[in-house]
């Protein structure tokens, strides 16, 4: 009765993080009808700037990256739209794959330029820094938050838009986020390489959030790390916010109108563009925040981490039906349960492949997922 | 034919193409060709890589433990993976595409994490059937197994410890014999093309474009597409499990991990930046991604990241891919004749 408790508390705080994470899948199919796959990559993007917020050695770095890194993407974003794709007409003469290739070679060069620019900055300003900072775990967790949110809308503009103006086809937008989704997870190896010197990294031990700690409490027989708690309790308002949201308020309204016919609320006067990049930020947000609660729980994150949390969020979803939110929530608990229990009863070799087992017959058998209906097939 | 063979090498390995390099590029033609039949007929699978980890395994299986030679044991590890792609497909195909994806993204991971537990699976299923307890069937089987050197079981006091080495889960086959050849794969390549022009041509074929273009107007015009998508995904399979066998004869190891999701990713890659309009044009993706990080130096290191790019950048400015007929036609076209680009330039803006 005692495991069988202490299996249930922690599958829970788990699944509040699956939830988290497959609300974020959810959303963006949802609104947009496409799989992100390179929602895992910023997950891990989330747990890694987590991580460095955390580290009371590494924060400064932190600090002064986006310290650096704030101005000039402001300045790189007036640039884009204020002189270079305005000047992209000068090319219309020609033919257009060789006007886009002049336009893709402008942008590598200024971005270039950009970088190296930010990256002497970097360098000269480092010294100014202490030697070690404490960042309050709640400003790491909306570090974690802005960071998904920012590489998600990046994705948005890099991988998503430029597919939907040309209106190709669904899949090619899945390529396109596997795309990004390896250049992300690449990056963040040699990231970890710079920052750690290896591609591995340890969260410290002793975070507290609101003075809750890591030490373990024993009810009877059983064992409950409080932060585990704390995880889930941030996970479930977080939820509780995000379904207000999206029920109450005026942008969930439109966001709702946006899911349900893109061109009639565009007509009805929606900015859908920015509904778009609202929809994306709230997923990175969400996939981030994920990200570092899944870093605090097992106190160690990679570069990979996403890969195998990518086909649980997947799986997730189809469970509770793809692009439902609520159904990405129970999802996220139920492949947590099952989980947990597939390690408490079986072993932990054949944990992931039960997901995928589950994942298949889902699909096979329900692919409308528990609670949905089946679609309507537009010929 | 050895000797030119040789001056092709060396000619080769002045831009960075060693032999090597040149058997992975003509895996990569391989399975690009197999993606290429499923994307033809309008399926995204990306089962190619469980595919292909079960043609490694069954081929080299046959040859290092069985003493099979090469082409029997590809023909078998085709023969075994068609087999397992009915049983797959049957129900899988019936789903559209992103169910599809998700569907076979799921298929290729259960089939690597069985590969790491295989020998386990094995072990628990020996310990069940003798745990039974009958002293003849253990008796039996202990003298069975005096001569193998897979499985070893011994009695303990008042149980039974068994010992099962197969595949040895993430360590790999160690010690396979090298087999494969630069010629094998080259000539198995042509026979593929000489197959596929072949294909494109029959009814068959057709019907594979008809399905692509508009599912519910071919199952109308009376083909049958259960059918048809089945019979691709069976050759698909079949093709992606020769190249595993073709791979799992070259570095003398294999291991569950070079059969991952990354795998799939890649493979997907080739067809992608080769374009799927033409047979050609996965080919020459295959052979341009494997060969460029070898050809440019510096992007070895940061292989994934070329490959990322190579996804993204080819999806966003390069939609047909290197090899597009039309494209190539139209460009030439609107270099000769402004009038037809300034149309053609609108109708892409609109």
């Amino acid at each position: 009765m005692e495991l069988f408790l202490q299996q249930n508390i922690n599958a829970i705080s788990l699944g509040a993080i699956y939830a988290l994470f497959a609300l974020g899948y959810a959303m963006v199919f949802s609104i947009l009808g496409v799989l992100n796959l390179a929602h895992s990559a910023i997950f891990m993007w989330g747990a890694f700037v987590g991580l460095l917020a955390l580290d009371p050695e590494k924060a400064p770095l932190l600090i002064n990256f986006i310290l650096v890194g704030t101005p000039l993407t402001v300045i790189g974003m007036v640039v884009e739209y204020k002189f270079i794709q305005p000047g992209m007409n000068y090319t219309r003469s020609l033919h257009l794959a060789i006007q886009r290739l002049i336009a893709l070679i402008i942008r590598v060069i200024w971005i270039t330029i950009l970088a190296l620019i930010g990256q002497q900055i970097f360098i000269q300003l480092m010294p100014y820094f202490p030697e070690t900072l404490t960042i309050l775990p709640v400003v790491a967790l909306i570090f974690a938050s802005v960071a998904g949110g920012i590489l998600s809308i990046a994705l948005e503009f890099l991988a998503f838009r430029p597919l939907r103006e040309r209106k190709a086809d669904r899949l090619a937008q899945l390529i396109s986020s596997i795309g990004a989704a390896l250049i992300l997870v690449n990056i963040a190896q040699f990231a970890f390489q710079a920052v750690y010197g290896r591609t591995e990294a340890f969260y410290p031990r002793d975070v507290t959030i609101f003075g809750i700690g890591t030490d373990p409490i024993t009810l009877g027989a059983l064992t409950i790390t409080p932060i585990r708690l704390m995880i889930l309790a941030i996970a479930i308002i977080l939820m509780i916010v995000l379904q207000f949201m999206v029920q109450r308020t005026q942008v969930g309204q439109q966001m709702r109108a946006v899911a349900f016919n893109e061109k009639i609320a565009s007509l009805l006067g929606i900015d859908v563009s920015r509904i778009y990049i609202l929809t994306f930020f709230l997923a990175g947000a969400f996939a981030g925040i994920a990200g570092i609660l899944y870093g605090m729980t097992f106190l160690v994150t990679t570069p990979f981490i996403g890969e195998n949390i990518a086909l649980i969020g997947l799986t997730a979803i189809v469970l509770g039906g793809l692009g439902s939110i609520q159904g990405a929530l129970v999802g996220g608990f139920l492949v947590a349960l099952i989980q947990t229990y597939s390690v408490a009863f079986g072993g932990s070799s054949y944990r992931d492949a039960i997901v995928f087992v589950l994942l298949f017959i889902m699909l096979l058998i329900r692919p409308q997922g528990l609670f949905g209906q089946p679609e309507q097939k537009r010929a | 034919m050895g000797a030119l063979y040789e001056a092709f090498l060396d000619l080769t390995a002045t831009v960075g193409i060693t032999e090597p390099v040149l058997h992975g590029m003509l895996i990569a033609a391989i399975l690009a060709i197999s993606i290429y039949l499923t994307l033809y007929t309008g399926m995204f699978t990306l089962a190619n890589a469980g595919f292909m980890a079960i043609g490694a395994y069954v081929s080299v299986l046959l040859t290092q433990q069985l003493g099979w030679g090469l082409f029997p044991a590809i023909l078998a590890a085709m023969i075994v993976a068609g087999l397992i792609a009915i049983p797959i497909g049957l129900p899988v195909l019936r789903l559209s595409d992103i169910y599809l994806a998700i569907a076979t993204i799921g298929f290729a991971e259960i089939v690597r994490i069985l590969l790491l537990n295989f020998d386990n699976i094995i072990k628990s299923i020996i310990e069940g059937i003798l745990a039974s307890d009958n002293e003849a069937l253990i008796n039996r089987v202990m003298t069975f197994d005096a001569n193998s050197e897979l499985l070893e079981i011994r009695q303990l006091t008042n149980s039974v410890r068994v010992r099962f080495e197969l595949i040895e889960g993430a360590r790999g086959i160690k010690n396979i014999p090298v087999l494969t050849e630069s010629w094998m794969l080259a000539l198995f390549i042509i026979i593929l093309i000489l197959f596929l022009i072949r294909l494109h041509r029959s009814r068959f074929g057709r019907a594979m474009a008809a399905i692509r273009q508009d599912e519910t107007v071919a199952s109308n015009m009376g083909i049958n597409v259960v059918y048809v998508k089945n019979v691709v995904f069976v050759m698909s399979a079949m093709i992606a499990a020769a190249a595993g066998g073709f791979e799992g004869h070259l570095n003398r190891i294999i291991e569950p991990g070079a059969f991952g999701f990354d795998r799939n990713v890649d493979i997907l890659a080739y067809a992608v930046l080769g374009g799927t309009q033409s047979i050609i044009g996965p080919i020459v993706g295959g052979l341009v991604l494997e060969a460029l990080p070898e050809v440019l130096r510096e992007v070895k290191q940061y292989r994934g990241l070329f490959t990322g790019i190579v996804l993204l950048g080819a999806i966003v400015y390069l939609p047909n891919g290197l090899v597009d007929p039309a494209g190539v036609k139209g460009l030439f076209g609107t270099l000769f004749s402004r009038g037809k680009s300034k149309r053609e330039g609108e109708v892409d803006a609109a």
